[in-house]
């Protein structure tokens, strides 16, 4: 089932490293690829764009547990015991349980998807990921009639995570989505980036990726998934609701409280990095704008 | 000698323009890392919060200098002026900071100052503080007469209310480090506004 995302990536799952940083015309997976499709052998040059390296990606992280600093998480995360693991899974489903993580990976399909991520501090990255559908998970373990929402929540160990004995919000992190919105092909478990196992402070070993919704959606080092009726409880939308909606899709028209979110920053520009526009949908919009139908976007931020 | 002695003796060996070329050095350093990678891979964050918690800082030794006189009898008062500069010329690194690297568009450095309250109450802090960085040399203090120049400069103390306001209302989530720089802000104002009568009974 897996690999119903396609987007026109040219290389294969084994590229090292060293190619990724070379390789000046990457292509970020975007509808305006699916749409396209290689032409001609070619892929259009409009949305070429280049992944963060691996020091980008891993020494700038928000991940609070670990503490509130961007570069606390790369120097308290190692703390973190991320083998053995295990997922609960409850909730309307077919078969509840807890399975080991080596269990949920025996069963789906590890595929590299390239993604836009952008945080709702109005800055961003290009990842290269690697993952399963989350779909395949669920999937596997029965979604029942009646489930609505998926809610998904963070390892909560506080003598692993020094940042828990700050009540910086109500821990343990949690967060939710719709349904739809979590059975969607572009939303993956991520469990490597760059070909290698994901970093602590990138949520090891395992983590949401929603690419079309700010970064604070995509929960890191998860523990327990439960399929529910009601919209679940999501940590920041809690703290703050009128600063952090349930859905928190990232949207240019609307501007957080504290800050515009009209245009972002991509890491890794330096001290005169330019700003650039921040795309609806964070450049997803082909793909996902139909989840949100009828839906006013402004209400439901 | 007492330890306070010493540490007045040493004091007065110390021209108090010293604290400029520190304070030069100091931010210059800052953007050269900024520049070379040392402040990480988002050297405009990190840059504006550097200059943002120094001018912080400095505010709240200028605060100091009274109560460290009174209290312990240690005399910052040679440096006060520099002290103050100091800060005021890290508060505008840090406003050009935010300004030219980061928001970077003009018409959008003016909706962020009209627009959202904790850029604002940053901005107004900074303001206070115009006036006293302005003032701050001995021909203004002989022109204006000492009485009204050290009214002008009671504008210190709103500005630094201001700033922890500011630093408070734009950390996310409930943190604790601007929350004791508010305390620190607040103790210091406190002890210029005990009674200085006793009360009768
Ligand atoms: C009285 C003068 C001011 C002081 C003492 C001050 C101090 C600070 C401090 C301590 C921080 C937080 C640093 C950190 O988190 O490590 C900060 C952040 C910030 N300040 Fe100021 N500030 C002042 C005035 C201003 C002004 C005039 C502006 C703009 C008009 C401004 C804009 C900002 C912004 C945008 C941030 C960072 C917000 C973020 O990281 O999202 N500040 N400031």
């Amino acid at each position: 089932m897996a690999r119903r995302y396609k987007s026109n990536l040219t290389w294969d799952d084994v590229t090292p490293e060293h190619l990724y940083l070379n390789r000046r015309q990457i292509m970020a997976g975007s509808g305006a690829l699916i749409g396209a499709g290689l032409i001609g052998g070619q892929a259009r040059a409009q949305e070429a764009l280049e992944p963060n390296t691996w020091e980008e990606i891993t020494t700038y992280n928000n991940y609070y547990e670990f503490g509130t600093g961007k570069d606390d998480p790369a120097r308290n995360a190692g703390s973190l015991t991320t083998s053995p693991w295990s997922v609960e899974i409850d909730g309307l489903v077919d078969n509840p349980g807890t399975y080991s993580f080596e269990d949920i990976m025996s069963e789906v399909e590890i595929e590299e998807r390239i993604y836009r991520f952008r945080c709702v501090e109005a800055w961003s990255m290009v990842i290269p990921w690697n993952g399963f559908e989350l779909a395949d998970l669920l999937n596997r373990v029965g979604v029942q009639d009646g489930a609505r929402y998926v809610a998904f929540q963070t390892a909560n160990r506080p003598e692993e995570m020094p940042g828990l004995r700050v009540p910086v919000l109500e821990w343990p992190y949690r967060e939710g989505l719709r349904l739809d919105e979590a059975m969607h092909p572009l939303t993956i478990m991520a469990t490597g980036i760059y070909g290698r196992d994901i970093p602590n402070q990138n949520g090891a070993p395992m983590r949401l990726v929603v690419p079309w919704k700010y970064g604070f959606k995509s929960i890191k080092s998860i523990v327990r998934i439960t399929l529910t009726e009601e919209e679940p409880h999501a940590s920041w939308n809690v703290a703050n609701p009128r600063e952090y909606g349930f859905y928190s899709n990232v949207n240019p028209n609307v501007s957080h409280p504290r800050w515009s979110q009209a245009s972002e920053r991509r890491i890794g520009g330096g001290l005169f990095a330019r700003r650039e526009p921040t795309l609806m949908f964070n450049g997803y919009e082909e793909e996902v704008a139909s989840l949100y139908e009828g839906m006013d976007l402004e209400a439901n931020f | 000698m007492t330890a306070v002695q010493t540490v007045n003796s040493t004091l007065r060996k110390l021209p108090p323009w010293t604290l400029y070329i520190v304070g030069a050095i100091w931010a210059g350093w800052l953007f050269y890392l900024g520049l070379t990678g040392g402040l990480g891979v988002e050297p405009i964050e990190a840059l504006e919060h550097r200059y943002g918690k120094t001018a912080f800082q400095w505010l709240l030794v200028g605060l100091a200098v009274t109560p460290l006189r009174q209290h312990l009898g240690i005399n910052l008062m040679p440096f006060r002026r520099a002290i103050g500069v100091t800060a005021f010329f890290f508060v505008l690194a840090h406003f050009l900071v935010w300004a030219v690297l980061d928001v970077q568009q003009l018409s959008a450095i003016w909706a962020d100052i009209v627009e959202r309250p904790y850029v604002t109450i940053g901005m107004a802090g900074f303001l206070c503080l115009i006036p006293l960085a302005v003032t701050s040399n001995n021909l203004s203090i002989r022109k204006m007469g000492a009485a009204a120049w050290r009214k002008l400069h009671k504008l210190v103390y709103p500005a630094v209310v201001l700033a922890s306001v500011h630093w408070v209302w734009l950390a996310k989530g409930f943190q604790i480090e601007p929350l004791i720089y508010l305390a620190v802000t607040l103790g210091l104002l406190a002890t210029r506004f005990r009674p200085t009568r006793t009360r009768v009974a």
